[in-house]
């Protein structure tokens, strides 16, 4: 490491495979605690070359099952493996049961593999700037890959895209017909369809729809979604699966995808944080300066609608003179 | 380490180590600490105490509740300790619930578990220990 700048004691523990020391640093970018910053920071030039593979799909569709199976193929090839799990935290008192870690398999002794379980904290999707930062904690460990797997509000978790190089879409048999009706959405985000649970009945035939409704889908990157099967049960499909990942992957060195979805995702990520910090900043503001909540009183008065007071109050305050 | 400046919800991580069958009771305490506001790692059943701390350290809790059955608790609990002071992070408290004679939990309670709760305990009592232990000083 000659050469390199000094890296704060944390963020070398990190690096130098400390587990306690990683663990400590998540939470602490999950709760945007301001000591996390100069870790994350140091770590950040380290990052941006592993795979980061999103799993993301309907309630019990069999995601964390999958999880566990890929991660066991990956183990026996040697590689290791860092996993999030994202569920929704509850609106209503802010906890949450995490439950993905129940269909974890692996040896507890080896070190090849952090799984982390991660509240979504109100974010309406699940992925977050926090879930991009984790993974970067997990690739500067060490961690040659990624899986991040998440719920979502809807159906799937679209900001997947946000944060995943690769993107799997997990279905199951019954979902055939519905698929009809999922938002164009999917179509986007999938960069793998997997149709899990194919030890079920129907499993064929909700393929045979998925690449019928593909076909008329995207293909503007030059990438058309692969449709696998798979049954973490029987087993079956998940050197389909693994294969259609690798594929996609493969796809984004020759095609020179990788780069601009980085910069998609970053810029993303920059403008989410922005977002954030200002929204915050404004809704305080209108409590607390004077200039503000006469502002806030007009609209209330019906004086002046929201649309223009956020016009005046963006060009006064933040527009860069 | 990075020190801790700034705290979020409370982290607990829930298991059932041992080899007996269900998960009930282990269910409605997760339940009632998610309503308490705390984020609560759910593990499940048959983890070994090896599992168990490996799951602690990496979700970084800040609390182990254990729920048994099985009567295998003075070989489990112990061992589950053990391992924590050799991760280094022995500061985590364990609490335990599920059938638990008196003079084994006396026992246990001298190795170091921070509270047993039997069958007869309120979800209110649970939270409100959970509580303190998590935010006690480390
Ligand atoms: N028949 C069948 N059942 C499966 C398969 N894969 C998973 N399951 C079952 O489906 C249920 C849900 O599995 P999980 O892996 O927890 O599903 P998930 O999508 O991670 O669930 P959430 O995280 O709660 O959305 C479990 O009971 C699994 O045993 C499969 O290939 N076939
Ligand atoms: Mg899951």
């Amino acid at each position: 490491m000659s050469g390199a700048p000094r890296l704060p004691p944390a963020a070398r523990s990190i690096v130098a495979g400390d587990r306690r020391a990683l663990a400590r640093a998540i939470t602490a970018v999950e709760n945007g605690d301001p000591a996390a910053r100069p870790v994350v920071r140091a770590l950040y030039p380290r990052t941006g070359h592993v795979p980061v593979i999103g799993l993301t799909g309907p309630l019990g569709v069999g995601k964390s099952s999958l999880l566990s199976a890929l991660i066991g193929r990956l183990r026996a090839a040697g590689r290791s493996v860092g996993a999030i799990a994202v569920d929704p935290s509850s609106p209503f008192s802010g906890g949450s049961v995490l439950g993905d870690r129940i269909r974890l398999e692996r040896r507890a002794d080896d070190d090849g593999v952090y799984f982390r379980s991660m509240a979504s904290r109100g974010e309406a999707g699940g992925i977050s700037a926090a879930t991009r930062e984790v993974a970067r904690l997990l690739e500067a460990a060490g961690f040659s890959l990624i899986f991040v797997e998440t719920v979502g509000s809807g159906q799937v978790d679209v900001a997947i895209r946000e944060v995943a190089t690769t993107s799997v879409v997990v279905l199951v048999p019954h979902l055939g017909d519905e698929v009809q009706t999922l938002k164009a959405g999917l179509f986007e985000i999938a960069d793998v369809f997997d149709v899990n649970k194919s030890d079920l009945p129907g499993a064929e035939r909700a393929a045979r729809d998925l690449s019928e409704l593909a076909s008329l889908g995207r293909s503007a990157d030059g990438w058309s979604p692969r449709i696998v099967r798979t049954s973490t049960t029987a087993p079956m499909g998940l050197d389909e699966l693994w294969a259609a990942i690798e594929a996609h992957e493969r796809f984004l060195d020759d095609s020179g995808a990788r780069a601009t979805g980085e910069r998609r995702r970053l810029a993303h990520e920059i403008a989410e944080r922005v977002r954030e910090r200002v929204g915050r900043d404004v809704v305080g503001r209108l409590q607390r300066d004077r200039e503000l909540r006469d502002l806030l009183d007009r609209v209330a008065a019906r004086g002046i609608d929201p649309a223009s007071a956020a016009d005046r109050l963006y060009r006064d305050r933040y527009r860069a003179r | 380490m990075v020190r801790r400046t700034k705290t979020g919800p409370i982290r607990v991580l829930i298991a059932k180590p041992g080899l007996d069958g269900h998960d009930r009771g282990a269910k409605v305490v997760a339940r009632a600490l998610r309503d308490a506001g705390m984020e609560v790692i759910y593990a499940g059943l048959r983890q070994t105490p090896e599992e168990v701390v490996r799951a602690a350290v990496e979700e970084d809790v800040d609390l182990i509740g254990l729920s048994i059955l099985s009567g295998a608790h003075m070989a489990l609990f112990p061992r589950i300790l053990t391992l924590l002071r050799q991760e280094k992070a022995q500061r985590i408290p364990v609490f335990a619930g599920g059938i638990i004679p008196d003079d084994d939990a006396r026992r246990l309670k001298k190795a170091g578990v921070r509270a047993i709760f039997g069958p007869g305990t309120s979800l209110e009592e649970i939270v409100a220990t959970a509580q303190r232990l998590a935010r006690g000083p480390a």
